[in-house]
This record gives structure tokens, C-alpha cells and sequence, in this order.
């Protein structure tokens, strides 16, 4: 699945839901099933900075496409992290790198995107990018 | 006069408003407190009507101006019972007074010698200290607590020797609530001939501290916290420190006489107030202290433990349920957890029922690494919150324990 058609089955999933409460209880639930990492994944150089909770972001390169695993010590921060594992694993670097995130917006998440919210959904996007631009530059060499 | 909150909540025009649908809430008073209209008039008041810059016009609005401002110090100075108003010297805040003093103290510190602070101290107690010691070569030394939150005086006591050139302390700690014993610290500080930085940022706001009485050296405060504008903060300093630091920053005001081969200073205050002050914002920190007394620190102090009270009792309701800083002396500040849930997803949930509390270290990170948590949920009340306020807040954490859970 492309990452235009992903994010168009989250908006399709969001806009299911009449209140926030259902909205983040969802989240909450995708956080809860977002699959475990390995412990070893979890050092400091994995750590997203600018966060209040912790995210561990872990990536590897296989076939051409990046893999994203992650984890966090805080179950909210975790559903958005699983959000955004949905949309840019399995994904080629180009493809990420060239991706726009408008569809937080429409799934009811924008106030995440304020720096005041200090749960680093803009740093994770930015690292996962980072992660993508990285490999792309591998790929080219 | 009789406290009706209900009264008080209405000279607040913010607490009016709705967040997410719901009333606000507002429990974050430890960060900031709310305006009365009082303070927003005086603002409005000065910029529309006598705005001029200070201490050098000799036309009427430079006049008004200076001598509203002037009034304010005065004000400020009876408020906390200073022996001249020339001791209350004008910051930006409490940070600004803490860098002012420890600038100061770089010139006299020697290597070798030791500065004690407590282990509940905010960062900004913490780094200007770490930076003077690196400066000097003087040591830092801390006094440690316990579970309840208390500072072990007895440790204390042990850190003081004549080695000890300054010991600072916070008046109420931001993070646990806890009111530390700043008249027996300054006591004993004193017998070893150490001088005393209190950090009033946190209890101003609920008690009414009486300097000379005290006898700490230097006391800071900001006026924000205490229902002023964000930006201005005073630094109490007792006249013989006042003479012996030297000014912090250069710049206009501050002189007496310049010529290109000499600059000799201004006196007290002047010699520490560089530059153009926050004119406005002394004159509604004025404002806000006469706000403060219209209520009265009594009436003030017994509504605020009731809430206290209250809030610890339904809280504690929750099971799995734990509070930090459990002293019998302490402000109406509640920092807790739930076990199992991080404190980001209580303060994220309890935000989309209209309640504002802090989460996170607090900027108090020892004490975060003491109790081996990445951080809480607080909740710090003033004394416009009511008992209703704090069911919605006991009804909102029992909601997000549900979710989260």
C-alpha cells in the first residue's frame, strides 16, 4: 500500500468516531497492540529528543523499503507512534521523504502537532525522515 | 471581609472561558497564576494614560510615571516588611535575581570554599550555582531529603563549617509543596557566617514572608506567580550586600558619573537596575501585591488548605493512587501518579475535560531521579479554585484512569 492510500484508511478509521474520548481510545488501542521491541532496541541513541514520555525509534533497510519499529514509556505517546509506524514502514525512502502529513490534521491529532504538547509527534516525524534521507543517501552511494 | 470565592473568581475574566467544551479548570497556579482585572487595568491604565520612560524626564508624564513606579517599590517593601525600599532591587524574575547574586558572589568566592543548596531545588537554583563553582573553584554541597519530602536538617547541619560563603535554599518547593524551615536554615547558616538566598518564586503567592524578621540575606520572588505580569521580579538585598556586590550588567541607569577613563556607580537600587526597566510590569507587580491584601494572606492561606485538604483526601480515593511530598508543612500543591500510567497520558486526558495541570519533572529532575519516576502529574491551586474544582479534577484523573488503564 502506498503511504496516500494508508493514511486515507486512517482518516477513513478516525472519522468513524463522534468524540475525542472514542478517538483516543482507539489511539490508546493502537498503542496496546503496536508490537513489542526488543529491550536491546531501547538505548539512548534510539531516544527521540523533546519528548516528556520516552520513544525509542529503531529502522532497518531491507529489499529497498525501511522497517520502523518503536516503543514509549507512555501509553498516548505510543498510540501515535503506532500511527505513524503504519504509515511509513514498509515504505521506500524516497517515498517518506516525499510524503506530506496533513492527514494528522483530519484525524483530530493537530493539537499534537504544538511544540507546547511537548510529546514530539513533529520530532518523530522528523527523525523517521531523517532515518529515510539517511538510507536514501546509502542507496545513492 | 468575609472570603466569597465565588466574588474573587469574578475580578478573573480568563476563568470564565471554556477548553475543549468544558469550564476551564485552571490547577497550574505553580507555573503561573491568573490576572485579576485589577492588574489588566493597571497595565491598560499606565499605557493609555502615563506611559514615559523613568528617573530622567523632567516632563509631567516622565513624572508620573517614575513616581508610579516608585509607589510600587514602596509597596513592595512594606509588603515584605524590607528596612528600606532601596533594598528591593527590580528583575526580569527570579532567575534574573538568582544570576544577579551568584554574578556578585564570583568575585568573592575563593577556591576551596563551599556552597550549600538543597536537594528540592528547581533548575534554575541549581545551574547558576554549577556554573559559579566552575568559575571559582568553589564546591557545591547539598542538603538531602527524605521520602516524605523533608530537608534532613541534621545533614545540614553537618555541611556547615566556615568553609560555608552562601547557602541557598527555596522557600516552598515547586515540584513536592513542601515549606521548607527557611528561618532555622538562615539561623544556622549565619552562625558560620554564611549568607542566605531565599527563593520565594513559590510561596509568595500563599504567604506573606516578613524579611527583617527572617534575616536572609537576599530573598527573590517573580511577580507572575503572585497574580503580576510575567517579565519583573524583585531581589530583596540587605543594604551591606547591596554595597559590597558588584553591578551585574552595565548600561544606562546604573551610573553616577561617566567619563572614558572612569564610571562610578549609581547607589541602591540603581546600581543594579541597568538599562530602561519593565516599567509597566513594576507598577501591576504594585497592583497585584495591593490585589493580594484586599483578600487578606490570612483568608488566603486558610482557603487554600482546605483545598489542599480536600483534594489529598479524594485523591488518595484512587487506588494505586500516590502523592509526593507528604510533610506536614506544606502550600496546596499535589503532585502524584498512578501506578502503571505515565504522568504525560493523565495531564493529555485530563486536558480534553478542561482541566490544566502540569506534568513532567517539574524542572526539578533530582528529585524526579530521588523517587526513580520520569515525572508526575501537579496540581497547584490558588486561592480563586474551589472545592467543585477539585471534584472535577478527582472525577477527571478517575476518568482517565479508566481509559488508560
Amino acid at each position: 500500500m502506498t503511504i496516500e492510500a494508508i493514511q486515507e484508511e486512517l482518516i477513513d478509521e478516525f472519522s468513524m468516531f463522534e468524540d475525542w474520548m472514542q478517538r483516543y481510545e482507539y489511539m490508546i488501542d493502537l498503542g496496546k497492540s503496536l508490537p513489542l521491541i526488543d529491550e536491546n532496541l531501547k538505548t539512548d541513541d534510539k531516544l527521540i529528543k523533546g519528548c516528556q514520555s520516552k520513544v525509542w525509534l529503531n529502522s532497518e533497510m531491507q529489499d529497498g523499503k525501511i522497517t520502523f519499529t518503536a516503543d514509549s514509556d507512555a501509553i498516548i505517546t505510543k498510540g501515535i507512534i503506532a500511527i505513524l509506524v503504519r504509515v511509513f514502514s514498509n515504505q521506500k525512502p524516497q517515498a517518506i521523504l516525499d510524503a506530506n502529513t496533513d492527514f494528522i490534521d483530519e484525524i483530530g491529532l493537530k493539537e499534537h502537532l504544538s511544540p507546547t504538547r511537548a510529546n514530539g509527534l513533529v520530532s518523530m516525524i522528523k527523525q523517521m525522515k531523517m532515518y529515510a534521507l539517511a538510507y536514501q543517501t546509502q542507496l545513492k552511494n | 471581609m468575609s472570603f466569597d470565592v465565588q466574588k474573587i473568581r469574578n475580578d478573573f475574566p480568563i476563568l470564565s472561558r471554556k477548553v475543549n467544551g468544558y469550564p476551564l479548570v485552571y490547577l497550574d497556579n505553580a507555573a503561573t497564576s491568573q490576572k485579576p482585572q485589577q492588574v489588566i487595568d493597571s497595565i491598560v491604565d499606565y499605557y493609555s494614560n502615563y506611559n514615559a520612560n523613568i528617573h530622567r524626564g523632567v516632563h509631567t508624564l516622565s513624572q508620573e510615571a517614575t513616581d508610579a513606579y516608585e509607589a510600587s517599590r514602596e509597596k513592595i517593601q512594606t509588603h515584605f516588611n524590607a528596612k528600606e525600599a532601596y533594598e528591593i532591587i527590580f528583575t526580569a524574575g527570579t532567575t534574573h535575581g538568582i544570576n544577579l547574586v551568584a554574578n556578585g558572589f564570583s568575585d568573592i568566592l575563593k577556591k576551596g570554599d563551599e556552597i550549600i543548596v538543597s536537594a528540592m531545588e528547581h533548575h534554575s537554583n541549581i545551574v547558576p550555582w554549577q556554573m559559579l563553582c566552575e568559575r571559582t573553584g568553589a564546591i557545591l554541597k547539598v542538603i538531602p531529603m527524605n521520602e516524605d519530602g523533608i530537608l534532613i536538617m541534621e545533614e545540614y547541619e553537618k555541611l556547615l563549617s566556615k568553609k560555608t560563603k552562601l547557602v541557598f535554599v527555596n522557600h516552598i518547593s515547586n515540584a513536592l509543596g513542601t515549606i521548607n524551615p527557611i528561618a532555622q536554615i538562615t539561623e544556622k547558616a549565619h552562625q558560620v557566617g554564611a549568607a542566605v538566598l531565599i527563593d520565594g518564586a513559590q510561596s509568595c503567592s500563599h504567604i506573606k514572608p516578613d524579611l527583617q524578621k527572617l534575616d536572609a540575606d537576599f530573598y527573590v520572588t517573580s511577580a507572575h506567580k503572585m497574580c503580576g505580569p510575567t517579565g519583573v521580579g524583585i531581589l530583596y538585598m540587605k543594604e551591606k550586600w547591596g554595597n559590597k556586590l558588584p553591578p551585574y550588567q552595565g548600561g544606562g541607569e546604573m551610573i553616577a558619573e561617566v567619563t572614558f577613563e572612569k564610571t562610578t556607580y549609581a547607589t541602591l537600587p540603581h546600581k543594579f537596575e541597568a538599562g530602561t526597566p519593565n516599567i509597566c510590569g513594576g507598577i501591576a507587580f504594585g497592583a497585584a501585591i495591593d490585589y493580594l491584601n484586599s483578600i487578606g494572606f490570612k483568608a488566603i492561606e486558610k482557603h487554600e488548605n482546605a483545598l489542599l485538604k480536600y483534594a489529598t483526601e479524594k485523591l488518595l480515593e484512587i487506588e494505586g493512587l500516590k502523592i509526593y511530598g507528604t510533610g506536614p508543612e506544606k502550600t496546596s500543591v499535589v503532585s502524584f501518579n498512578i501506578e502503571g500510567i505515565h504522568p504525560y497520558d493523565i495531564g493529555t486526558i485530563v486536558d480534553k475535560l478542561g482541566i490544566a495541570v502540569r506534568t513532567g519533572h517539574h524542572c526539578a529532575q533530582p528529585i524526579m531521579d530521588f523517587y526513580k519516576i520520569p515525572g508526575t502529574v501537579r496540581a497547584s491551586f490558588a486561592f480563586y479554585n474551589t472545592l467543585e474544582e477539585v471534584d472535577a479534577l478527582v472525577n477527571a484523573v478517575k476518568k482517565a484512569k479508566v481509559m488508560l488503564s
